[in-house]
Protein backbone atom coordinates (compact mmCIF):
# COMPACT_ATOMS: atom_id res chain seq x y z
CA UNK A 1 0.00 0.00 0.00
CA UNK A 2 1.28 3.44 -0.98
CA UNK A 3 -0.14 6.26 1.09
CA UNK A 4 0.21 9.94 0.26
CA UNK A 5 -0.88 11.78 3.37
CA UNK A 6 -1.72 15.46 3.09
CA UNK A 7 1.48 16.44 1.31
CA UNK A 8 2.47 19.97 0.24
CA UNK A 9 5.09 20.45 -2.46
CA UNK A 10 6.68 23.61 -3.79
CA UNK A 11 6.80 23.97 -7.55
CA UNK A 12 8.27 27.12 -9.02
CA UNK A 13 6.24 30.03 -7.74
CA UNK A 14 3.35 28.09 -6.17
CA UNK A 15 2.77 25.38 -3.57
CA UNK A 16 0.51 22.39 -4.08
CA UNK A 17 -1.18 21.70 -0.78
CA UNK A 18 -3.28 19.05 0.95
CA UNK A 19 -2.76 16.24 -1.55
CA UNK A 20 -3.85 12.87 -0.22
CA UNK A 21 -4.53 9.52 -1.90
CA UNK A 22 -3.67 5.88 -1.53
CA UNK A 23 -2.75 3.14 -3.99
CA UNK A 24 -3.40 -0.47 -3.05
CA UNK A 25 -0.87 -3.16 -3.90
CA UNK A 26 -1.30 -4.09 -7.55
CA UNK A 27 -3.67 -1.20 -8.16
CA UNK A 28 -3.24 1.50 -10.83
CA UNK A 29 -4.20 5.04 -9.89
CA UNK A 30 -4.53 7.47 -12.77
CA UNK A 31 -3.79 11.03 -11.74
CA UNK A 32 -5.43 13.38 -14.22
CA UNK A 33 -5.18 17.12 -14.61
CA UNK A 34 -4.52 19.88 -17.08
CA UNK A 35 -1.00 20.84 -18.14
CA UNK A 36 0.65 22.85 -15.37
CA UNK A 37 -1.66 21.54 -12.67
CA UNK A 38 1.26 19.96 -10.82
CA UNK A 39 0.83 16.26 -11.65
CA UNK A 40 4.53 15.75 -12.42
CA UNK A 41 5.51 17.74 -9.31
CA UNK A 42 3.53 15.32 -7.12
CA UNK A 43 5.11 12.34 -8.86
CA UNK A 44 8.60 13.80 -8.39
CA UNK A 45 7.89 14.27 -4.69
CA UNK A 46 6.77 10.64 -4.42
CA UNK A 47 9.97 9.52 -6.18
CA UNK A 48 12.07 11.64 -3.81
CA UNK A 49 13.22 14.04 -6.50
CA UNK A 50 11.50 16.99 -4.83
CA UNK A 51 11.40 17.88 -1.14
CA UNK A 52 8.11 17.89 0.72
CA UNK A 53 7.06 21.10 2.45
CA UNK A 54 4.66 19.15 4.61
CA UNK A 55 2.91 15.78 4.87
CA UNK A 56 3.99 12.17 4.73
CA UNK A 57 4.54 9.48 2.12
CA UNK A 58 4.56 5.86 3.17
CA UNK A 59 5.27 2.73 1.17
CA UNK A 60 4.55 -0.72 2.57
CA UNK A 61 3.93 0.81 6.00
CA UNK A 62 7.31 2.57 6.02
CA UNK A 63 7.64 6.37 6.12
CA UNK A 64 9.79 7.28 3.11
CA UNK A 65 9.20 11.06 3.23
CA UNK A 66 12.80 11.86 4.12
CA UNK A 67 14.44 9.06 2.13
CA UNK A 68 16.71 9.72 -0.86
CA UNK A 69 15.36 8.57 -4.26
CA UNK A 70 17.74 5.60 -4.33
CA UNK A 71 16.39 4.33 -1.01
CA UNK A 72 12.73 4.35 -2.10
CA UNK A 73 11.63 1.40 -4.18
CA UNK A 74 10.14 3.27 -7.13
CA UNK A 75 10.46 2.85 -10.89
CA UNK A 76 10.11 5.93 -13.06
CA UNK A 77 9.16 6.14 -16.74
CA UNK A 78 9.47 9.76 -17.95
CA UNK A 79 7.45 11.07 -20.86
CA UNK A 80 10.23 10.70 -23.43
CA UNK A 81 11.72 7.55 -21.86
CA UNK A 82 15.19 9.06 -21.17
CA UNK A 83 16.93 5.77 -21.94
CA UNK A 84 20.66 5.69 -21.16
CA UNK A 85 22.26 6.10 -24.62
CA UNK A 86 25.50 4.36 -23.63
CA UNK A 87 23.85 1.13 -22.41
CA UNK A 88 22.36 -1.76 -24.36
CA UNK A 89 18.78 -2.77 -23.61
CA UNK A 90 20.13 -5.69 -21.53
CA UNK A 91 22.29 -3.33 -19.48
CA UNK A 92 19.36 -0.94 -18.97
CA UNK A 93 17.17 -3.77 -17.66
CA UNK A 94 19.99 -5.03 -15.42
CA UNK A 95 20.84 -1.56 -14.05
CA UNK A 96 18.20 -1.43 -11.28
CA UNK A 97 18.88 -4.94 -9.93
CA UNK A 98 22.63 -4.25 -10.15
CA UNK A 99 22.26 -1.06 -8.12
CA UNK A 100 20.15 -3.02 -5.61
CA UNK A 101 23.04 -5.51 -5.34
CA UNK A 102 21.21 -8.58 -6.65
CA UNK A 103 23.20 -11.74 -7.40
CA UNK A 104 24.42 -12.04 -10.97
CA UNK A 105 22.32 -15.15 -11.69
CA UNK A 106 19.21 -13.44 -10.32
CA UNK A 107 19.89 -10.37 -12.47
CA UNK A 108 20.21 -12.47 -15.63
CA UNK A 109 17.03 -14.41 -14.83
CA UNK A 110 15.13 -11.20 -14.13
CA UNK A 111 16.33 -9.53 -17.36
CA UNK A 112 15.09 -12.54 -19.36
CA UNK A 113 11.77 -12.58 -17.51
CA UNK A 114 11.10 -8.84 -18.01
CA UNK A 115 12.21 -8.97 -21.66
CA UNK A 116 9.77 -11.82 -22.30
CA UNK A 117 6.93 -10.04 -20.52
CA UNK A 118 7.42 -6.89 -22.55
CA UNK A 119 8.27 -8.75 -25.77
CA UNK A 120 11.68 -7.13 -26.18
CA UNK A 121 13.84 -10.31 -26.15
CA UNK A 122 15.18 -9.61 -29.63
CA UNK A 123 16.26 -6.09 -28.65
CA UNK A 124 18.47 -7.05 -25.69
CA UNK A 125 21.80 -6.38 -27.39
CA UNK A 126 20.79 -3.17 -29.10
CA UNK A 127 21.52 0.39 -28.05
CA UNK A 128 18.55 2.75 -27.62
CA UNK A 129 19.53 4.66 -30.77
CA UNK A 130 17.40 3.33 -33.59
CA UNK A 131 14.64 1.78 -31.43
CA UNK A 132 11.11 2.68 -32.52
CA UNK A 133 8.88 4.73 -30.21
CA UNK A 134 6.96 1.66 -29.06
CA UNK A 135 10.13 -0.39 -28.50
CA UNK A 136 11.79 2.42 -26.54
CA UNK A 137 8.69 2.77 -24.38
CA UNK A 138 8.65 -0.94 -23.54
CA UNK A 139 12.38 -0.82 -22.71
CA UNK A 140 11.81 2.19 -20.41
CA UNK A 141 9.02 0.34 -18.63
CA UNK A 142 11.14 -2.82 -18.38
CA UNK A 143 14.00 -0.80 -16.92
CA UNK A 144 11.64 0.73 -14.34
CA UNK A 145 10.16 -2.57 -13.14
CA UNK A 146 13.21 -4.85 -13.35
CA UNK A 147 14.23 -4.24 -9.72
CA UNK A 148 10.66 -5.05 -8.58
CA UNK A 149 9.76 -1.61 -7.23
CA UNK A 150 6.87 -1.05 -4.84
CA UNK A 151 5.56 1.71 -7.07
CA UNK A 152 5.77 2.25 -10.82
CA UNK A 153 5.41 5.90 -11.90
CA UNK A 154 4.33 6.48 -15.49
CA UNK A 155 4.69 10.18 -16.28
CA UNK A 156 2.69 10.94 -19.44
CA UNK A 157 4.43 7.80 -20.62
CA UNK A 158 2.20 7.07 -23.60
CA UNK A 159 2.31 10.54 -25.13
CA UNK A 160 3.68 10.61 -28.65
CA UNK A 161 2.75 7.02 -29.59
CA UNK A 162 0.51 6.64 -32.63
CA UNK A 163 -2.87 4.83 -32.39
CA UNK A 164 -1.85 1.26 -33.21
CA UNK A 165 1.46 1.38 -31.32
CA UNK A 166 -0.25 3.00 -28.33
CA UNK A 167 -2.78 0.20 -28.25
CA UNK A 168 -0.12 -2.54 -28.44
CA UNK A 169 2.15 -0.93 -25.84
CA UNK A 170 -0.72 -0.32 -23.43
CA UNK A 171 -1.86 -3.93 -23.76
CA UNK A 172 1.63 -5.22 -22.96
CA UNK A 173 2.03 -2.79 -20.06
CA UNK A 174 -1.38 -3.67 -18.67
CA UNK A 175 -0.51 -7.38 -18.74
CA UNK A 176 2.90 -6.76 -17.17
CA UNK A 177 1.54 -4.60 -14.35
CA UNK A 178 -1.12 -7.23 -13.55
CA UNK A 179 1.36 -10.11 -13.66
CA UNK A 180 3.94 -8.29 -11.55
CA UNK A 181 1.33 -6.97 -9.11
CA UNK A 182 3.02 -3.58 -8.92
CA UNK A 183 1.20 -0.52 -7.61
CA UNK A 184 1.17 2.04 -10.41
CA UNK A 185 0.76 5.80 -10.56
CA UNK A 186 -0.21 6.93 -14.05
CA UNK A 187 0.12 10.65 -14.73
CA UNK A 188 -1.91 11.60 -17.79
CA UNK A 189 -4.21 14.14 -19.30
CA UNK A 190 -5.72 11.58 -21.70
CA UNK A 191 -9.03 10.17 -20.49
CA UNK A 192 -8.54 7.12 -22.74
CA UNK A 193 -5.28 6.13 -21.02
CA UNK A 194 -6.72 6.75 -17.55
CA UNK A 195 -9.83 4.66 -18.24
CA UNK A 196 -7.90 1.82 -19.82
CA UNK A 197 -5.15 1.41 -17.24
CA UNK A 198 -6.52 3.05 -14.11
CA UNK A 199 -8.44 1.17 -11.45
CA UNK A 200 -9.01 4.48 -9.75
CA UNK A 201 -9.00 7.91 -11.37
CA UNK A 202 -8.03 10.98 -9.35
CA UNK A 203 -8.60 14.46 -10.78
CA UNK A 204 -6.28 17.24 -9.68
CA UNK B 1 29.59 26.87 -51.55
CA UNK B 2 27.56 24.12 -49.91
CA UNK B 3 25.95 24.91 -46.58
CA UNK B 4 26.58 22.63 -43.61
CA UNK B 5 23.63 20.36 -42.92
CA UNK B 6 22.33 17.81 -40.48
CA UNK B 7 20.94 14.44 -41.58
CA UNK B 8 17.61 15.09 -39.90
CA UNK B 9 16.90 18.39 -41.45
CA UNK B 10 18.69 18.32 -44.78
CA UNK B 11 15.52 17.26 -46.55
CA UNK B 12 13.62 20.18 -45.08
CA UNK B 13 15.69 22.70 -46.95
CA UNK B 14 18.22 22.17 -49.64
CA UNK B 15 19.06 25.80 -50.18
CA UNK B 16 22.54 27.21 -50.62
CA UNK B 17 23.88 30.71 -50.23
CA UNK B 18 24.22 31.10 -53.97
CA UNK B 19 20.58 30.12 -54.46
CA UNK B 20 19.29 32.40 -51.70
CA UNK B 21 20.68 35.29 -53.78
CA UNK B 22 20.14 38.98 -53.25
CA UNK B 23 21.84 41.25 -50.75
CA UNK B 24 21.27 38.76 -47.93
CA UNK B 25 23.32 36.04 -49.62
CA UNK B 26 26.07 38.55 -50.47
CA UNK B 27 26.12 39.78 -46.87
CA UNK B 28 26.39 36.25 -45.41
CA UNK B 29 28.90 34.90 -47.92
CA UNK B 30 30.86 38.17 -48.12
CA UNK B 31 31.35 38.34 -44.35
CA UNK B 32 32.54 34.74 -44.28
CA UNK B 33 35.02 35.19 -47.12
CA UNK B 34 36.30 38.48 -45.74
CA UNK B 35 37.42 36.90 -42.48
CA UNK B 36 38.36 33.54 -43.99
CA UNK B 37 40.44 35.42 -46.58
CA UNK B 38 42.30 37.29 -43.83
CA UNK B 39 43.21 34.02 -42.07
CA UNK B 40 44.27 32.32 -45.31
CA UNK B 41 46.34 35.36 -46.33
CA UNK B 42 48.14 35.29 -42.97
CA UNK B 43 49.15 31.67 -43.54
CA UNK B 44 50.00 32.22 -47.21
CA UNK B 45 52.18 35.22 -46.36
CA UNK B 46 54.16 33.10 -43.88
CA UNK B 47 54.58 30.26 -46.40
CA UNK B 48 55.59 32.73 -49.10
CA UNK B 49 58.14 34.37 -46.79
CA UNK B 50 59.79 31.05 -45.94
CA UNK B 51 59.88 29.93 -49.60
CA UNK B 52 61.29 33.28 -50.75
CA UNK B 53 64.10 33.02 -48.21
CA UNK B 54 64.77 29.34 -48.76
CA UNK B 55 68.30 28.70 -49.89
CA UNK B 56 68.42 25.34 -51.65
CA UNK B 57 72.16 24.88 -51.06
CA UNK B 58 71.75 25.20 -47.29
CA UNK B 59 68.25 23.77 -47.01
CA UNK B 60 66.23 24.59 -43.89
CA UNK B 61 69.21 23.97 -41.61
CA UNK B 62 70.51 27.53 -41.82
CA UNK B 63 67.14 28.95 -40.74
CA UNK B 64 67.09 27.38 -37.29
CA UNK B 65 69.01 25.52 -34.62
CA UNK B 66 67.11 22.25 -35.06
CA UNK B 67 68.36 20.72 -31.80
CA UNK B 68 66.87 23.67 -29.92
CA UNK B 69 63.66 23.40 -31.88
CA UNK B 70 63.38 19.67 -31.16
CA UNK B 71 63.72 20.38 -27.42
CA UNK B 72 61.20 23.20 -27.68
CA UNK B 73 58.66 21.00 -29.50
CA UNK B 74 59.17 18.23 -26.93
CA UNK B 75 58.61 20.60 -23.98
CA UNK B 76 55.61 22.17 -25.72
CA UNK B 77 53.98 18.78 -26.26
CA UNK B 78 54.65 17.54 -22.73
CA UNK B 79 53.60 20.76 -20.95
CA UNK B 80 50.49 21.26 -23.13
CA UNK B 81 49.42 17.65 -22.63
CA UNK B 82 49.88 17.82 -18.84
CA UNK B 83 47.99 21.15 -18.73
CA UNK B 84 45.18 19.74 -20.86
CA UNK B 85 44.82 16.64 -18.66
CA UNK B 86 44.81 18.76 -15.47
CA UNK B 87 42.29 21.15 -17.06
CA UNK B 88 39.86 18.34 -17.94
CA UNK B 89 40.25 16.80 -14.47
CA UNK B 90 39.14 20.10 -12.94
CA UNK B 91 36.68 21.09 -15.69
CA UNK B 92 34.56 17.93 -15.40
CA UNK B 93 33.46 18.37 -11.75
CA UNK B 94 33.33 22.18 -11.94
CA UNK B 95 31.36 22.13 -15.22
CA UNK B 96 28.89 19.64 -13.70
CA UNK B 97 28.53 21.73 -10.54
CA UNK B 98 27.79 24.87 -12.55
CA UNK B 99 25.43 23.05 -14.87
CA UNK B 100 23.32 21.18 -12.31
CA UNK B 101 23.38 22.97 -8.97
CA UNK B 102 22.02 26.27 -7.73
CA UNK B 103 23.90 27.78 -4.80
CA UNK B 104 24.53 31.10 -3.14
CA UNK B 105 26.91 33.32 -5.11
CA UNK B 106 26.82 31.07 -8.20
CA UNK B 107 26.74 33.93 -10.71
CA UNK B 108 29.63 35.62 -8.89
CA UNK B 109 31.70 32.41 -8.93
CA UNK B 110 30.80 31.92 -12.59
CA UNK B 111 32.13 35.41 -13.36
CA UNK B 112 35.35 34.82 -11.38
CA UNK B 113 35.98 31.60 -13.35
CA UNK B 114 35.90 33.69 -16.53
CA UNK B 115 38.65 36.04 -15.34
CA UNK B 116 41.49 34.06 -17.01
CA UNK B 117 39.54 34.27 -20.30
CA UNK B 118 39.12 38.05 -20.27
CA UNK B 119 42.33 39.15 -18.52
CA UNK B 120 45.32 40.12 -20.68
CA UNK B 121 47.64 37.06 -20.63
CA UNK B 122 50.55 39.19 -19.46
CA UNK B 123 48.59 40.17 -16.35
CA UNK B 124 48.03 36.50 -15.52
CA UNK B 125 51.75 35.86 -15.80
CA UNK B 126 52.53 38.84 -13.59
CA UNK B 127 49.92 37.77 -11.03
CA UNK B 128 51.39 34.26 -10.93
CA UNK B 129 54.84 35.75 -10.41
CA UNK B 130 53.57 37.86 -7.50
CA UNK B 131 51.61 34.94 -6.01
CA UNK B 132 54.59 32.59 -5.94
CA UNK B 133 57.24 35.17 -4.98
CA UNK B 134 55.49 37.77 -2.83
CA UNK B 135 52.71 35.87 -1.12
CA UNK B 136 51.91 35.79 1.76
CA UNK B 137 52.92 39.48 1.87
CA UNK B 138 56.13 40.10 3.82
CA UNK B 139 54.39 42.92 5.65
CA UNK B 140 52.36 40.31 7.57
CA UNK B 141 55.66 38.92 8.87
CA UNK B 142 54.39 35.34 9.14
CA UNK B 143 57.94 34.07 9.00
CA UNK B 144 57.12 31.46 6.36
CA UNK B 145 58.53 33.15 3.25
CA UNK B 146 56.86 33.18 -0.15
CA UNK B 147 55.08 30.20 -1.73
CA UNK B 148 58.13 29.54 -3.89
CA UNK B 149 60.42 29.62 -0.86
CA UNK B 150 58.14 27.25 1.03
CA UNK B 151 58.07 24.82 -1.91
CA UNK B 152 61.85 25.04 -2.33
CA UNK B 153 62.03 23.66 1.22
CA UNK B 154 60.55 20.46 -0.23
CA UNK B 155 62.97 20.52 -3.15
CA UNK B 156 60.64 22.20 -5.66
CA UNK B 157 61.06 25.58 -7.27
CA UNK B 158 58.30 26.91 -9.46
CA UNK B 159 59.23 30.29 -10.90
CA UNK B 160 61.35 30.11 -14.06
CA UNK B 161 61.12 26.33 -14.26
CA UNK B 162 59.18 23.94 -16.50
CA UNK B 163 56.60 23.62 -13.70
CA UNK B 164 55.89 27.33 -14.14
CA UNK B 165 55.12 26.68 -17.82
CA UNK B 166 52.50 24.08 -16.90
CA UNK B 167 50.96 26.31 -14.21
CA UNK B 168 50.81 29.30 -16.59
CA UNK B 169 49.22 27.19 -19.34
CA UNK B 170 46.79 25.50 -16.94
CA UNK B 171 45.62 28.81 -15.42
CA UNK B 172 44.28 30.00 -18.77
CA UNK B 173 43.39 26.68 -20.45
CA UNK B 174 41.29 25.41 -17.53
CA UNK B 175 38.87 28.35 -17.82
CA UNK B 176 38.18 27.39 -21.45
CA UNK B 177 37.80 23.71 -20.55
CA UNK B 178 35.29 24.56 -17.79
CA UNK B 179 33.13 26.56 -20.24
CA UNK B 180 33.20 23.66 -22.72
CA UNK B 181 32.29 21.07 -20.08
CA UNK B 182 29.46 23.21 -18.69
CA UNK B 183 27.92 23.42 -22.17
CA UNK B 184 28.40 19.65 -22.60
CA UNK B 185 26.56 18.94 -19.31
CA UNK B 186 23.85 21.51 -20.14
CA UNK B 187 23.04 19.49 -23.26
CA UNK B 188 22.41 16.29 -21.29
CA UNK B 189 18.89 15.78 -19.96
CA UNK B 190 19.22 16.01 -16.15
CA UNK B 191 16.40 13.46 -15.86
CA UNK B 192 18.78 10.71 -17.00
CA UNK B 193 20.63 10.84 -13.67
CA UNK B 194 17.33 11.28 -11.78
CA UNK B 195 15.99 8.08 -13.39
CA UNK B 196 19.24 6.30 -12.43
CA UNK B 197 18.81 7.52 -8.85
CA UNK B 198 15.27 6.13 -8.61
CA UNK B 199 16.79 2.81 -9.71
CA UNK B 200 19.08 2.75 -6.71
CA UNK B 201 22.16 4.65 -7.88
CA UNK B 202 23.68 7.32 -5.68
CA UNK B 203 24.15 10.78 -7.22
CA UNK B 204 27.85 10.04 -7.78
CA UNK B 205 27.18 6.60 -9.25
CA UNK B 206 24.54 8.04 -11.60
CA UNK B 207 27.08 10.64 -12.73
CA UNK B 208 29.76 8.08 -13.58
CA UNK B 209 27.38 5.46 -15.05
CA UNK B 210 25.01 7.65 -17.01
CA UNK B 211 26.18 11.26 -17.38
CA UNK B 212 29.91 10.96 -17.94
CA UNK B 213 29.70 8.45 -20.84
CA UNK B 214 27.40 10.90 -22.62
CA UNK B 215 29.96 13.70 -22.32
CA UNK B 216 32.78 11.81 -24.03
CA UNK B 217 32.76 14.22 -26.96
CA UNK B 218 32.60 17.22 -24.64
CA UNK B 219 35.61 15.93 -22.71
CA UNK B 220 37.58 15.41 -25.92
CA UNK B 221 36.64 18.91 -27.09
CA UNK B 222 37.55 20.43 -23.70
CA UNK B 223 40.88 18.58 -23.67
CA UNK B 224 41.76 19.56 -27.23
CA UNK B 225 40.75 23.18 -26.62
CA UNK B 226 42.85 23.28 -23.44
CA UNK B 227 45.73 21.70 -25.33
CA UNK B 228 45.46 24.22 -28.17
CA UNK B 229 45.27 27.14 -25.71
CA UNK B 230 48.34 25.82 -23.90
CA UNK B 231 50.19 25.45 -27.20
CA UNK B 232 49.60 29.09 -28.06
CA UNK B 233 50.17 30.51 -24.58
CA UNK B 234 52.92 33.11 -24.50
CA UNK B 235 52.45 36.09 -22.14
CA UNK B 236 52.09 34.22 -18.84
CA UNK B 237 54.94 31.85 -19.77
CA UNK B 238 57.28 34.70 -20.66
CA UNK B 239 56.68 36.50 -17.35
CA UNK B 240 56.34 33.53 -14.99
CA UNK B 241 58.59 30.88 -16.54
CA UNK B 242 60.91 33.10 -18.56
CA UNK B 243 62.27 32.27 -22.00
CA UNK B 244 65.59 30.61 -21.35
CA UNK B 245 67.03 28.78 -24.37
CA UNK B 246 66.82 25.04 -23.95
CA UNK B 247 65.35 25.32 -20.44
CA UNK B 248 61.97 27.03 -20.39
CA UNK B 249 61.63 27.36 -24.14
CA UNK B 250 58.35 26.31 -25.71
CA UNK B 251 57.30 26.98 -29.32
CA UNK B 252 55.66 30.32 -28.58
CA UNK B 253 58.75 31.56 -26.73
CA UNK B 254 60.96 30.12 -29.50
CA UNK B 255 59.26 32.52 -31.94
CA UNK B 256 59.94 35.37 -29.52
CA UNK B 257 63.60 34.37 -29.07
CA UNK B 258 64.17 34.07 -32.82
CA UNK B 259 62.66 37.54 -33.39
CA UNK B 260 64.85 38.93 -30.58
CA UNK B 261 67.97 37.55 -32.23
CA UNK B 262 66.92 39.01 -35.59
CA UNK B 263 66.19 35.63 -37.17
CA UNK B 264 62.85 36.44 -38.75
CA UNK B 265 63.06 33.46 -41.14
CA UNK B 266 63.37 31.06 -38.21
CA UNK B 267 60.53 32.77 -36.34
CA UNK B 268 58.22 32.44 -39.36
CA UNK B 269 59.18 28.78 -39.84
CA UNK B 270 58.31 28.00 -36.19
CA UNK B 271 55.06 29.94 -36.65
CA UNK B 272 54.21 27.67 -39.59
CA UNK B 273 54.83 24.59 -37.44
CA UNK B 274 52.45 26.06 -34.84
CA UNK B 275 49.84 26.83 -37.50
CA UNK B 276 50.05 23.22 -38.73
CA UNK B 277 49.58 21.94 -35.16
CA UNK B 278 46.63 24.30 -34.64
CA UNK B 279 44.98 23.10 -37.87
CA UNK B 280 45.48 19.44 -36.94
CA UNK B 281 44.01 20.11 -33.48
CA UNK B 282 40.92 21.98 -34.71
CA UNK B 283 40.21 19.39 -37.42
CA UNK B 284 40.57 16.57 -34.88
CA UNK B 285 38.17 18.35 -32.49
CA UNK B 286 35.66 18.79 -35.34
CA UNK B 287 35.90 15.11 -36.28
CA UNK B 288 35.62 13.83 -32.72
CA UNK B 289 32.68 16.11 -31.93
CA UNK B 290 30.89 15.73 -35.23
CA UNK B 291 27.58 15.00 -33.51
CA UNK B 292 27.65 18.54 -32.17
CA UNK B 293 26.55 19.72 -35.62
CA UNK B 294 23.01 18.53 -34.90
CA UNK B 295 22.18 22.10 -33.96
CA UNK B 296 22.92 23.28 -37.50
CA UNK B 297 19.69 24.30 -39.16
CA UNK B 298 20.67 24.07 -42.81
Amino acid sequence: MIYIDNISVKSGGFTLSNISFGILTGECLALMGKSGSGKTTIMEAICGLRELVDGKISMGGKDVSKMAPQERMVGLVPQDNVLFPNMTVREQLAYGPRMRKWKKTDINARVTEVAEELKINDLLDRLPKGLSGGEAKRVAIGRAISAKPQLLCLDESFTGLDGETLDKVMAVVQDTIRREGISTLLITHQAYEAERLGDVIYHL
Amino acid sequence: MKPSHSKQKSNRTNSSLTKSGGWFGVWLGGSLWLYLGLILLLVLADIWYVLANYNSSHGLSEMLDWDNLRQSIQLTFISSTVSAILSVLIAVPVGYLLSRYRFLGKSMIDAVLDIPVVLPPLVIGLSLLILFNNFPPRILDLGVGSLDEMLSGFGYRITHTTLAIVIAQFTVACAFAIRTMKVAFDQIDPRSELVAMTMGASRGRAFFDVVLPQTYQGMVAAGMLAWARSLGEFGPILVFAGATRGKTEVLSTSVYLEINTGNLKGAVLISLIMIALAIITTITVRMLTKKGSKDDLY
